[in-house]
């Protein structure tokens, strides 16, 4: 594997550790199984690619891509809170209609983002070329966006959301208003997916309806390798766990398509996801069936 | 004080497995009285709390405490001024959360939650003082998950918890129904100083007659979702369970004798 193919893995899994960060919060946190991020991540990246195009600031666009991701979470928790749809079904119904409103925004399949300014090139100093600028600078946003959810989760109303998602009928008798709650968390959690969906099209050279395929399955796996790699109920933990997740998932993803003698395609690339989630999800049972044998 | 008045309520109404949990229930608790609330299996106790919590909407009737309506309100409004201590250990605290987590969501019962830290270094000594006077060893494990306590040490800091801010009234559902009987004696006694110290408004739901009679000032109980005997002063003083009993079937006969002059 070169120089190259690495820094793109890491390039790529940064930026999906976005992603998994706001997989944590909804099925982690709120255990809400949240499956708009297959229809917020594309609409972050049809958003931020359709007004860099008509000449937008890239960093203004990178924001609207956020808040558009937020108000697509917090349509399903409403459709969940408000209209008391069943959370899975309310999440699926939010995805599919993204799919016709990424159509609309862009007008197209797809928006090309060629000679455009992004917030890469835009940032990028001379003295780096840009496939090591972008991981790099990826780095700190990944890093900022992990200590602001630290930080936000040890306040009063981020405890109140951890709380929601942990004892619902607790959380109520403390006077959270739950339902809100929900509909905060859900906002967070796709807006960050917004913000990756905004960064990827601003790496990959643009916007595609297809780009959101799979991305929950992509998120889970990430934090449930990370889960499995550093085990911790620690907050501050779990989402450098997460993180790490994304990034090892990614490299591993590369590591089979890049090596010939596996003889793996691009096309294998979700089979390869499908196996390796399996595999971290059965490993922590087998290391509890082994340590339970030990004890007894 | 708790004013319920004429609270109805019916599960399942217009089913074959309708039941009339509430049937005219009406009860006042003025400040700082301390009711002991007993009654068979489906006599509507836990259905009353409930309703006074406002987990459970009544069909018709109103809920005041000190004055403010709150029959419509939800179960997180009424929080500013209603402490709960569940049946179930495991109910009153958030497993995934820290001790200190945990009591610092309480601190903040009923009132604005904002964006400062909710573990600050001064409230930090605060719990670590409260947890020391139940000598369970728990002020030195500030910051290990709750989930790790057993289920009384978890219902004692739940008792902590709900007097970490001022109520007006004080909700306690068979809290020591789920615990060993040498758990449930230390919770029993950690209420009672609890609830003294802070003068608190008290209606505590029990199974056991023994404690109706023990703790507090008056005993009610309810039989059919209404309250059929309600005992204070001088006449609770010398009552023992045998008493209780006896008055119990004497209550249910009648309620007995009525249902079949409804039915002939």
């Amino acid at each position: 594997m070169s120089l190259y193919t690495l820094l793109g893995a890491l390039e790529i899994g940064l930026i999906f550790s976005l992603v998994a960060l706001g997989v944590y919060i909804s099925f982690r946190l709120l255990r809400f199984p949240d499956l708009t991020v297959d229809g917020s991540f594309p609409l972050g990246g049809a958003v931020a690619a359709t007004l860099i195009a008509s000449g937008t600031d890239p960093f203004a666009a990178t924001v609207a891509a956020m808040i558009a991701g937020a108000v697509a979470g917090l349509i399903t928790g409403w459709l969940n809170v408000r209209l008391k749809i069943m959370d899975l079904l309310a999440s699926i119904l939010m995805m599919i209609a993204l799919y016709s409103i990424n159509l609309r925004i862009m007008g197209k399949p797809n928006v090309p983002l060629i000679m455009e300014p992004t917030v890469f090139n835009i940032l990028q100093p001379e003295a780096l070329v840009d496939y090591v600028f972008r991981p790099l600078l990826l780095v700190f946003v990944v890093l900022a966006v992990k200590l602001l959810l630290d930080g936000f989760f040890a306040t009063q109303s981020g405890l109140a959301i951890r709380a929601t998602g942990s004892n619902a009928r607790m959380a109520r008798a403390q006077g959270v208003n739950t339902g809100l709650a929900v509909l905060a968390g859900m906002a967070l959690s796709n807006a960050l997916v917004g913000l990756a969906g905004a960064l990827f099209a601003q790496t990959q050279g643009g916007a595609d309806i297809s780009m959101g395929v799979g991305t929950i399955v992509i998120g889970l796996a990430a934090v449930i390798v990370g889960e499995s790699l550093l085990p911790s109920r620690k907050l501050y933990l779990a989402t450098i766990a997460v993180i790490v997740g994304a990034i090892v998932y990614r490299f591993f993803i590369a590591l089979a398509l890049n090596s010939d003698f596996i003889g793996l395609q691009a096309q294998d690339l979700n089979l390869v996801t499908a196996v390796l989630v399996t595999v971290a999800l059965v490993v922590p049972k087998l290391r509890q069936h082994w340590s339970g044998k030990k004890g007894g | 004080m708790l004013k319920a008045q004429d609270l109805h309520l019916t599960f399942n109404p217009g089913t074959p497995i309708e039941t009339q949990a509430l049937r005219g229930m009406s009860l006042v608790i003025p400040s700082g009285q301390f009711v002991t609330v007993i009654g068979s299996n489906g006599a509507g106790k836990s259905t009353f709390l409930n309703a006074v919590s406002g987990e459970q909407k009544v069909d018709s009737g109103s809920i005041e405490i000190d004055g403010i309506d709150m029959t419509r309100q939800p179960v997180w409004a009424r929080a500013r001024h209603v402490a709960r201590v569940f049946q179930d250990p495991l109910a009153g605290t958030c497993e995934d959360l820290t001790i200190e987590e945990n009591m610092a969501l309480a601190k903040m019962r009923g009132r604005r939650r904002g964006l400062s830290f909710a573990v600050k270094p001064a409230l930090r000594e605060e719990f670590r003082a409260q947890l020391a006077t139940l000598g369970l060893g728990l002020e030195n494990r500030l910051s290990d998950r709750i989930g790790l306590l057993s289920g009384g040490q978890r219902q004692a800091v739940s008792l902590l918890m709900a007097a970490l801010q001022p109520s007006r009234l004080l909700l306690l559902d068979e809290h020591t129904a789920a615990l060993d009987p040498r758990t449930a004696a230390f919770v029993l006694e950690l209420t009672v100083r609890i609830v003294a110290e802070h003068k608190l408004t008290t209606m505590m739901v029990t199974h056991s007659m023994r404690q109706a009679l023990d703790v507090g000032q008056r005993t009610v109980m309810l039989h059919q979702g209404r309250v059929v005997l309600d005992v204070s002063g001088k006449e609770r003083e010398g009552m023992d369970v045998h008493h209780l009993l006896e008055m119990f079937e004497k209550v249910r006969g009648e309620v007995l004798d009525d249902d079949k002059l409804l039915l002939s």
